[in-house]
């Protein structure tokens, strides 16, 4: 518990210091880029708009650092993250919110997947060693070394094109108004297979690799060969002696890899132009959007650190030697 | 009912095949009687591990059974060669009849699974009928056994002493009352005193259980006190086998004497020690001969062209066996 609480008390510190970082970058670019939009925007954006992105890019100089501080604070516990220029005049956390579905829709669900069918085949592999399984692994690791960039073009390039199944682009068919009906969600079923397939393509053996090599590991343990000697199913040995302590180095780094669900895939996004934060964030950079980076960089910096934490949760659940009695 | 639990016969354990193979247990005979606690001994490499694995079937790649039988003698029942057994039956066959104590005894123990867990798994396998109650109950009886208090049953494993973590094995390998109990050093990471104390314990559950016990340790001083009848081993091969107390007072092979003055005594009369000159053997190069020849201080004439067999030295005491050309063979072995 103890531990737990130094654990939260740490990273409380480190987004204080990413959300802190984030107020001062701004003040310290030389030039202002913000308040050249705002001045082309002149009369197209409210008041109260103006003062909110006064106070993120820290153009109210006329308070003191510490009063600008405090307001920075305020209006981020508030939700309010400034507007986005690209989609003027839509608020940042607006535009936000409308793109991170896509993505935890996305990445989220084949992050998942990929680490239980990574770990389930791997578990297999490192149990019986030169099975069929063993036979893919030179394969699933070829794949996941070539760039994904290049994965990802090659898959459109074999696989969508003008009259194939798989879009080559986008998240649902243009023209479509996203709802939960049966025109949308067909629609964005389709325009998710070859993306999440090129994911899990590229991400799955890292899982396999790791999972197999700690099996192995793990199989020449006394522990083991006592589970043997207790004339243990098969089954049993392989599951709750072998792969339960095998399971512990891979659990963390699943928690971690949640973390990177929100800006890691930036590239499957920008490959499919998927509609989700990566491709809005590649947008952001290409426009100059700084409150929408702004803001992306914050959930990410925010999801990372959550991750940081259910990794150390899940540790502490599943391996009892670093329960302090 | 035989007299005999298991008769290991001509037992060979390779490691490797083909060229690059190494003989680890060379053409091994050796019976243990019921209810008795047989000792092991040899320096470390000697081959008593694996001997032990390769009786139980439990070798790591890239050990393999050469060769060679070992029949069991159940309770109620034929015969059974446990080296044919199918999967199935082997596992029934496992800790149900045969249960062991690992060298490794530290890290026998699953660290992410309770004590209760791991005694109650072993429980539910080969009695599956049995109910949740009964098992538990079993399980608290067997810590109380060898001295553990029940709660300790919600222990983890780093949460106990290394002391009471050998305990837990024993009383786990005692959860079946199995015929034969194999301990491979169950002792040795322990301090003396937590060593004589377990080995007493042991004892004492034998007594009262009536379970055989091949007990194995490098530490033969150990052996004098702990079991009725000794083994020595050298080189895979077993080289002199004698009640504990003849060989203790009379040791015939000259390896057997070496070892005898390698490790103080407990009780008696203190010996000189001296250790055994030279460095164990190697089995990729292996001597002609007799295979101690190198480092035996008695060796003559012939030592590094004959190979020594295991033979009874005197006609009256057919309990003895040795293989040393000193004491050539004058009765057939009576097993
Ligand atoms: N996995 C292995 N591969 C090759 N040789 C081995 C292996 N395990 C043990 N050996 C060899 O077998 C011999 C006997 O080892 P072991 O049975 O562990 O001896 P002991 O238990 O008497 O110390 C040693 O010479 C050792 O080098
Ligand atoms: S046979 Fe010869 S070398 Fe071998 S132990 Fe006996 S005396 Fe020594
Ligand atoms: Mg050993």
């Amino acid at each position: 518990m103890r531990f737990l609480l130094q654990r939260v008390a740490f990273y409380l510190f480190t987004a204080w210091a990413a959300i802190t970082l984030n107020f001062f970058i701004p003040r310290m670019v030389p030039g202002d880029p913000v308040q050249s939009l705002i001045s082309r925007n002149q009369g197209r954006i409210s008041a109260d708009a103006i003062a909110s992105l006064r106070v993120l890019f820290g153009l109210d100089s006329d308070r003191s650092l510490w009063e600008q501080y405090v307001a920075y604070w305020g209006q981020l516990l508030r939700g309010d993250l400034g507007l986005s220029f690209t989609f003027f005049p839509a608020p940042v956390s607006e535009v936000i919110g409308s793109s991170l579905p896509w993505t935890v829709g996305l990445v989220g669900v084949t992050t998942i997947v990929s680490f239980l069918l990574g770990t389930a085949l791997g578990v297999g592999a490192g149990w019986r060693r030169g099975s069929w399984i063993d036979g893919l692994l030179p394969a699933t690791t070829f794949l996941s070394s070539i760039p994904y960039f290049w994965l990802g073009l090659v898959a459109i390039a074999l696989f969508a094109g003008p009259g194939s199944f798989f879009p080559s682009s986008g998240g649902y068919e243009p023209g479509l108004v996203p709802a939960f009906d049966a025109y949308f969600i067909p629609s964005a079923l389709q325009h998710s297979i070859l993306p999440a397939a090129t994911i899990l393509v590229s991400s799955m053996s890292g899982w396999i690799l790791s999972m197999r090599n700690m099996m192995v590991t793990v199989a020449s343990e006394d522990y083991i060969t006592v589970a043997h000697a207790k004339g243990l199913s098969e089954r049993r040995v392989a599951l709750s002696y072998a792969a339960r302590n095998a399971l512990l180095p891979n659990v963390s780094g699943f928690a971690l890899s949640l973390g990177f669900i929100v800006g890691g895939t930036l590239l499957v996004e920008i490959v499919f132009s998927y509609p989700g934060l990566g491709f809005q964030l590649f947008q952001a950079v290409g426009s100059k959007d700084y409150p929408l980076m702004q803001g992306i960089f914050l959930i990410i910096t925010i999801s990372v650190l959550v991750a940081n934490l259910l990794a150390d949760v899940a540790y502490l659940l599943l391996d009892p030697r670093t329960r302090k009695s | 009912m035989s007299d005999q639990v298991l008769q290991i016969r001509g037992l060979c354990v390779d490691y490797g095949v083909g060229a690059d193979a190494v003989r680890a247990v060379r053409d091994v005979d050796l019976t243990l009687h019921r209810g008795e606690a047989l000792g092991l001994a040899g320096e470390s490499g000697s081959g008593k591990s694996t001997l032990a694995y390769g009786l139980t079937r439990l070798l790591p790649p890239p050990g393999v059974v050469s060769g060679g039988q070992v029949i069991y003698h159940p309770a109620d029942g034929p015969p059974v060669d446990v080296l044919t057994l199918s999967p199935a039956k082997l596992r029934e066959f496992r800790w149900a009849e045969t249960s062991i104590v690992f060298q490794g005894a530290m890290n026998s123990l699953n660290p992410v699974h309770k004590v209760s867990t791991q005694l109650l798994d072993v429980i539910r396998a080969h009695e599956p009928k049995s109910t949740a109650a009964s098992r538990l109950a079993r399980a608290k009886e067997l810590l109380r056994l060898v001295g553990i208090s029940a709660d300790r049953l919600d222990s983890y494993p780093h949460q106990l002493s290394g002391g009471m973590r050998q305990r837990v094995m024993i009383a786990m390998a005692l959860a079946l009352e199995p015929q034969v109990v194999i301990m491979d050093e169950p002792t040795t990471a322990l301090d003396v005193v937590m060593q004589r104390q377990i080995l007493g314990q042991l004892a004492e559950l034998r007594e009262r259980l009536g379970f055989a016990v091949l007990f194995i340790t490098h530490d033969l001083s150990l052996l004098v006190e702990f079991s009725d009848r000794i083994a020595i081993m050298y080189g895979g091969r077993i080289v002199e086998e004698a009640p504990a107390a003849r060989l203790y007072a009379e040791p015939l092979h000259p390896y057997t004497e070496g070892l005898l003055h390698s490790f103080p005594a407990l009780h008696g009369p203190r010996r000189e020690l001296t250790g055994i000159p030279g460095s164990p053997l190697d089995l990729r190069a292996m001597p002609s001969g007799c295979a101690f020849h190198p480092r035996c201080p008695k060796a003559f004439d012939g030592c590094d062209e004959q190979v020594p067999v295991l033979g009874a030295p005197y006609v009256d005491d057919p309990a003895r066996a040795v293989a040393c050309r000193l004491h050539p063979a004058v009765a057939p072995l009576s097993r």
